[in-house]
């Protein structure tokens, strides 16, 4: 089965603005539930984690240059550099190395 | 009338300056945005999207890992729940910043700007608006998220358009990019938090293995991407539950 890629989106669009909507609008105090606020908290970066590896290594030309750039992108943003210098690393790492192996 | 309506009304100058100061604070994580989103545009190709139905759900859902998840489920024929699922998952985050901007907003802020506000929650625009002075106002919100969002949607239909045209070289370089904005993501709390750096340790472990066993790595990426969120994080939150102090800081 083939879905309508207009309906995928508009799935999309709604499921994410009621995740973003629904507790400014409706929550007006913390949640108090550990178990609950635990869970909320480490999704973000397991969610992130899954999607990079071994994701990262499939994208590239070659294998190689995916892990270079893994590495790198850990490196560069364990020294604090922000969001687009990591990613801009990543890239830039990625496009040498393919200079000299492909 | 909801006071609030006339207090951020952009009739006022005040409120006008707002605005404009969160343009010029947008035009840096734009221009990021630009950039990262040209990635998320490869992605959306290879899905099958055209140029413009890949700008209208960057301009819908603002979202990189959710938009990311939703192109691979619609590039795998997933079911419309799949979606609705995958896309929760990926996107849970945002849940826990509108919580937190929840307590920052004027208790009895308009429900059209706790409306608003909520369209504008990504991870920088979360960051630069939480990290002003006082009560929330939501024009420089609003401001940081036109220039922003736009930013964000036109990269989408660059790489979507140019995916192709680019040579291969770039077209490779270009598609960690994504990756990169995940690892500046996760990486700099896990050198605060050894809980954080020893959970990202196992998701890369576990994620490789279900990607090469059998039966699970016959599963859709976004498939294995939410079975491994929900069981990670549940094991995690048994197992490292967290304390309120923590919390705060977080």
């Amino acid at each position: 089965m083939s879905g309508n890629i207009y309906i995928y989106i508009a799935v999309m669009a709604i499921v994410t603005y009621l995740i973003r909507v629904l507790p400014l609008t409706l929550i007006r105090k913390q949640i108090k539930n550990k178990f609950l606020k635990s869970f909320l908290y480490y999704v973000p970066y397991v969610t992130l984690a899954v999607m990079t590896f071994p994701a990262i290594i499939h994208q590239t030309q070659s294998t190689s240059s995916g892990i270079l750039a893994l590495v790198v992108g850990v490196l560069v943003a364990w020294m604090g550099f922000d969001l687009f210098k990591t990613a801009v690393s990543c890239c830039a790492i990625v496009f040498i190395l393919e200079l000299f192996i492909i | 009338m909801n006071p609030t309506l006339a207090k951020y009304s952009l009739k006022k100058q005040n409120n006008r300056k707002v605005f404009l100061k969160g343009m010029q604070d947008g035009i840096p994580i734009g221009l990021g945005y630009l950039a990262v989103s040209f990635s998320l545009g490869i992605a959306a190709k290879k899905a099958g999207l055209t140029a413009i139905q890949g700008f209208i759900t960057s301009l819908l859902c603002n979202a990189s890992a959710g938009e990311y998840v939703g192109f691979t489920l619609i590039a795998a024929n997933a079911l419309y729940l799949e979606m609705a699922f995958g896309t929760l998952i990926a996107n849970a985050r945002y849940m826990l910043m509108s919580c937190a901007i929840s307590q920052r907003t004027e208790p009895g802020l308009s429900i059209w700007h706790r409306m608003g506000l909520s369209f504008c929650i990504t991870d920088e625009l979360f960051g630069i608006t939480i990290a002003r002075e006082g009560f929330i106002n939501p024009n420089y919100t609003y401001g940081a998220m036109f220039v922003a969002t736009n930013g964000w949607a036109i990269g989408t239909a660059l790489g979507i358009i140019a995916g192709n045209i680019l040579p291969l070289r770039l077209v490779s370089a270009f598609s960690v990019a994504l990756y990169g904005m995940f690892l500046a993501i996760i990486i700099p709390p896990a050198r605060k938090e050894k809980i954080i750096a020893l959970l990202i340790v196992v998701c890369f472990v576990l994620s490789y293995l279900c990607s090469v066993l059998p039966v699970i790595s016959n599963l859709s990426d976004g498939t294995r991407t939410i079975i491994l969120t929900v069981v990670i994080s549940t094991t995690a939150s048994i197992l490292f539950p967290r304390n309120d102090d923590e919390e705060a800081e977080a």
